[in-house]
């Protein structure tokens, strides 16, 4: 066997993340083969087994392009801000894997572009950590001290959104809302229901409930489907269980994360209450 | 008692009207978009009520509904007057066109705040994103019906014919007269091509031949992305579905062209004859124009001619003659969605849903409409490709150049003296476009539109085509005389309200965007505000999840940096300007209480 | 070698940041070696002068936290927002969720046991903005030292950078919101 071909072989089923040659499979995204891999590629709307999304854009990786010839637009801007000219921006969680790829992840520039974006989710909300009983067990407020955010940097929008309390057991709490569509896609695709979309456009896109009413009670929505457990902020939250585990034995006062499999962690502590 | 009953029998009277409608408009199409736009012009306005009654009707959740309601600019929830009228807000054909703002005139003259809906529900009054309508000067839609040429006089003159409840058909006939301004005919404008005469032309060569016709001639699509409309047929082709689609993006929503405007009145047998062929080539049954919601005044005529077509034997079953060969089209009509201009966002709409750009790859060719084999073409790039089956590829590729095949359809507006319809082979200067269209003192020209380029004097001698000056074929002349941070905060605003709310970084780099470029403009930025320009601007147009994102911040990046003048010369020179205007926060708090006192306000 | 001074207020805040600051206990003695302390709730200074570094802890929801805030960023060399109220209006920030007047009605007009409803207009009191903005919003600020309230070790940590003439960065371990 020829050094070239033994090169072919080796390369091709597997990717480059900053530098580290990981396993892929035919049909997984360069998400699924990272994390299969243990290697943390920041994401919000992203869960395994829910059809992906990317749209947070936290999973924001660069592919080094094959060929060198990229538009010359795209150079000029490149070469004015330093952006690498010869790679182009992808979403991980959607992404197809596709042998060779050279991917960096891990950069301070594109965490700096994350933090970025996270400051926009945060002042594009109402997030109010200290009044939230989300606080240590939330996914946004972890990414951003993953990523070292102090503040939001941006003028806060302070929208009016709606909170929704009418149902006996679940509240819907917009201001926390950052149009993830985990709820959406967990109730449509594990729960077999169709209980929340997204409304409107732009900056006025929000979450809707799907009954007569618009309201969460006069919906199918249960406290045992994973709709009501997988919001990754305070948007949906259970009632009545607030602060049964106390600040400081939350899970990210325990973990990272940049863990992997935290997902697990987090579902079953939330559904623990009901169990 | 009496009022209770009166109160039943209202609501049993309203919900029998809403329950007619939406039965009446079901059967004409059952096209969720139609079926609210029925509701929308007879009840104007779709209610709570009207939502269910639609989701009950169509089978769809009612979130569905309720969330494409409120994606569509033409849907609303709070009744709209009987006369609806809609400035366009573009450079070219928006209130401010000639200098005056003829929407705060006719606000004041018929006692309306815009975005309002008078107190007596005869009027409402609004802003729209560009109707196409550049090469005519300001423009306004009232029930949808384009009115051109706005000047101050015919301000007074429609507030009086509002105010008298004049109907629609007695207003001035001449308003409504939208020419099509061909100024330079090239080799697809010279004339429409007589029905039937490209099929006959197509079916002579058979599929296979048709195909590669396509591909020699070299033509790529129209909508500026240039991918080969040759190969995109044959990628559809050779997928396996239960159906193959053939669809035309008429949503030409870039503010500054109007060309599909012009092809859909004067060429509409050259476009579905081109939709046809391409049918004939992938192997289609049915074909959809996605007509914006803009140009529905078009609908009549496009139906006729649709009609026509079937009557001729061009379209349905065993086209002319044709065993097996069966094509038809029908035509969906959008409802004020730029963003349903990028194909994937068109394909949602289409399906009846919000316009979501979707994830790709896959990509509609080979999971479109419908999760089918789909292809997605210009109206132009079909019009060409109806051309190319009759007069053959050597014809076409004799003109253009090497890479651009072929001639490109311009629409011309802004600062000269004959905006209209340009035809020219590819590889023309923008210099010899200027000159033709008597453009004598350019500062700039926009190539593409808002989220194509912004081009300076300097470069007047670059090229239009796919390996210079890409365009979808808007082209807006800015003279000396412009302010052209004016018209970049106009694209900024644009860009905010059409952003689909998809990803983070389009939705809410958006409207940072403009709102620090309104605060540069309104003279309170600071060399800190502009630095936070470029590092913003750079983020959303490599971050977003589609074109509208990735080219929303084109001007603002364009502008920094081919003319930073017309951004600096704004700055104040101080170490940092508050985010809002402190004086005016205190409004409300001095109108509540009463005060004035020097105490009650702030510098 | 003369000592840092230090200046610290409380806007839209409920003073817990002070408290906390506090917290540092016996430390502050060792503290007070490098640093005095000028306007701040501490010493009752009612003016700020010429300062290194003034702490701000809430947002600004009046006129007079704008002349108050003015006045730090005018004499201070650097400002850090201090607490989740200076960096994002925090708590009082909620009030950002209804008009100025459904606020105030609630207040003095409709409430529980109101006495002689009637809206203040008193020219003493500082008049309302209409929503509460983090300090950022209102002039330039240095540093940010997020939480509600931030822990005696996270202020010691910031000063202590500072006085070490290093660019302060806060360890993942005192990064909290809450």
């Amino acid at each position: 066997m020829s050094a070239d071909t033994k090169q072919n072989l080796i390369t091709q089923n597997t990717i480059t993340i900053d530098g580290q040659e990981i396993p892929f499979q035919a049909g997984q995204t360069i998400m699924d083969a990272a994390l299969a891999a243990g290697v943390y590629i920041p994401h919000l709307c992203h869960r395994q087994g829910l059809t992906p999304h990317g749209s947070c854009k936290l999973c924001v990786v660069d592919i080094a392009s094959r060929s060198a010839s990229s538009h010359n637009s795209n150079r000029r801007l490149q070469a004015k801000f330093a952006v690498d000219a010869d790679s182009r921006s992808a979403s991980a969680c959607t992404m197809p894997a596709v042998a060779g790829q050279q991917i960096s992840n891990n950069t301070p520039a594109l965490n700096e572009v994350r933090k970025t974006i996270t400051q926009m989710l945060f002042i594009e909300g109402n997030h109010i950590c200290p009044s939230c009983e989300k606080c240590g067990d939330c996914t946004l407020q972890a990414m951003a001290y993953h990523l070292g955010m102090l503040d939001g940097h941006f003028p806060q929008f302070f929208q009016h959104r709606e909170v929704d309390a009418s149902h006996p057991t679940i509240m819907l709490d917009r201001d926390r809302c950052i149009l993830c569509e985990l709820c959406v896609r967990a109730s449509r695709e594990v729960d077999g229901k169709n209980v929340f979309a997204i409304a409107g456009r732009g900056i006025n896109a929000h979450l809707v409930v799907n009954s007569a009413s618009g309201k969460l009670v006069d919906s199918d929505l249960e406290t045992s489907d994973m709709a009501a457990h997988i919001c990754p902020v305070g948007a949906i939250l259970i009632k009545e269980h607030g602060y049964e585990v106390p600040i400081g034995q939350r899970t990210f006062d325990l973990h990272q994360v940049s863990e992997i499999g935290l997902e697990k962690i987090i579902l079953t502590k939330a559904r623990q209450p009901d169990e | 008692m009496k009022n209770v009953s009166d109160a039943d029998s209202n609501t049993a009277g309203t919900a029998g009207l809403i329950h007619s409608i939406i039965a009446k408009a079901y059967a004409e199409s059952p096209h969720l978009l139609h079926v609210l736009y029925a509701l929308q012009q007879q009840c104007l306005h779709i209610s709570e009520e009207a939502v269910r009654e639609v989701a009950a009707h169509l089978d769809l959740p009612s979130s569905q509904v309720d969330a494409v309601v409120e994606f569509y600019s033409f849907f609303h929830k709070i009744p709209r007057g009987r006369y609806d009228i809609l400035f366009s807000n573009c450079t070219s054909c928006g209130y401010m066109a000639g200098g005056v703002d003829l929407m705060a005139m006719l606000g004041q003259q018929l006692n309306i705040v815009a975005d309002n809906t008078r107190g007596d529900g005869l009027v409402s009054m609004g802003q729209t994103s560009c109707i196409g309508m550049c090469d005519h000067g300001a423009a306004l839609l009232v029930n949808g019906m384009p009115i051109i040429s706005l000047d101050v006089a015919m301000i007074a003159r429609i507030a009086a014919l509002v105010e008298a409840e004049t109907p629609l058909k007695d207003w001035p006939s001449g308003w409504f007269q939208v020419d099509d301004n061909i100024r330079v005919s090239g080799l697809l404008l010279k004339d429409d091509l007589s029905a039937g005469v490209g099929l006959r032309a197509m079916l002579a060569l058979g599929t296979e031949d048709t195909l590669s016709e396509i591909i020699q001639s070299g033509l790529r699509g129209r909508g500026g992305a240039g991918f080969s409309t040759g190969m995109k047929w044959q990628l559809c082709r050779e997928v396996q579905g239960s159906a193959h689609y053939v669809v035309c993006n008429a949503d030409e929503g870039e503010p500054g062209t109007f060309k599909d405007r012009v092809l859909l009145h004067s060429y509409a047998d050259s476009l579905f004859e081109g939709m046809t062929v391409c049918a004939f080539a992938v192997g289609a049954k049915q074909g959809y124009l996605y007509l914006r919601g803009e140009y529905r005044y078009l609908l009549p005529h496009l139906q006729s001619v649709l009609v026509r077509r079937r009557e001729l034997g061009l379209l349905g079953v065993d086209i002319l003659g044709q065993p097996g060969f069966s094509f038809d089209i029908d035509i969906v009509v959008g409802a004020g969605a730029y963003i349903c201009g990028e194909e994937s966002a068109l394909i949602e709409s289409l399906e009846g849903k919000r316009g979501i750009p979707r994830v790709r790859p896959p990509f509609p060719v080979t999971h479109g409409y419908l999760g089918q084999p789909t292809v997605v073409n210009n109206v132009e790039t079909f019009i060409a490709a109806a051309h190319i089956v009759l007069r053959g590829s050597v014809w076409f590729r004799a003109v253009g150049t090497e890479k651009s095949a072929g001639s490109k359809i311009l629409s011309i507006s802004g600062d000269c003296a004959a905006p209209g319809i340009y035809e020219y082979p590819f590889g023309v200067t923008i210099r010899q476009v200027l000159d033709d269209c008597g453009a004598k003192d350019a500062q700039a020209v926009q190539v593409g539109g808002p989220s194509g380029m912004l081009i300076g004097s300097a470069e007047f001698d670059r090229r239009l085509g796919f390996d210079d000056l890409s365009t979808g074929g808007s082209l807006m002349v800015f003279s000396q005389a412009r302010d052209l941070l004016v018209v970049i905060v106009n694209f900024a605003h644009f860009f905010a309200h059409e952003s689909c709310g998809f990803c983070t970084p389009c939705r809410v780099g958006t409207t940072l965007l403009k709102n620090g470029l309104d605060k540069i403009a309104s003279g309170h930025g600071t060399r800190y505000d502009l630095d936070e320009m470029q590092r913003l601007a750079t983020l959303v147009k490599c971050r977003s999840h589609c074109g509208l994102g990735q080219t929303a911040a084109n001007p603002i990046l364009d502008g920094l940096q081919r003319f930073p003048q017309v951004f600096e010369q704004r700055l104040v020179h101080r170490d940092f300007e508050p985010h809002f205007d402190l004086d005016a926060a205190l409004g409300e708090a001095r109108q509540i209480s009463h005060r004035d006192d020097a105490a009650a306000h702030i510098e | 070698m003369s000592k840092i001074r230090i200046a610290t207020t409380s806007l839209a805040g409920c003073f817990g940041c002070h408290m906390s600051f506090l917290d540092m206990d016996e430390r502050l003695v060792a503290l007070l070696e490098h640093v005095e302390f000028n306007r701040s709730p501490f010493t009752d200074i009612k003016h700020c002068g010429p300062c290194d570094i003034g702490l701000i802890e809430g947002g600004v929801c009046n006129v007079e936290n704008v002349h108050v805030l003015r006045e730090f960023r005018d004499n201070c060399k650097i400002l850090i927002a201090v607490g989740a109220c200076a960096i994002n209006g925090g708590v009082p920030a909620m009030r950002n969720h209804f008009n100025l007047r459904e606020c105030l009605e609630e207040a003095y007009v409709n409430g529980v046991g109101v006495v002689n409803p009637q809206i203040p207009n008193d020219v003493e009191l500082p008049l309302l903005l209409d929503k509460v903005h983090p300090i950022h919003d209102v002039v330039r600020v240095d540093y940010y030292l997020p939480g509600c309230p931030p822990s005696a070790d996270a202020f010691l940590n910031i000063l202590g950078d500072l006085l070490a003439g290093k660019e302060p960065s806060l360890p993942n371990n005192l990064l909290h919101y809450d």
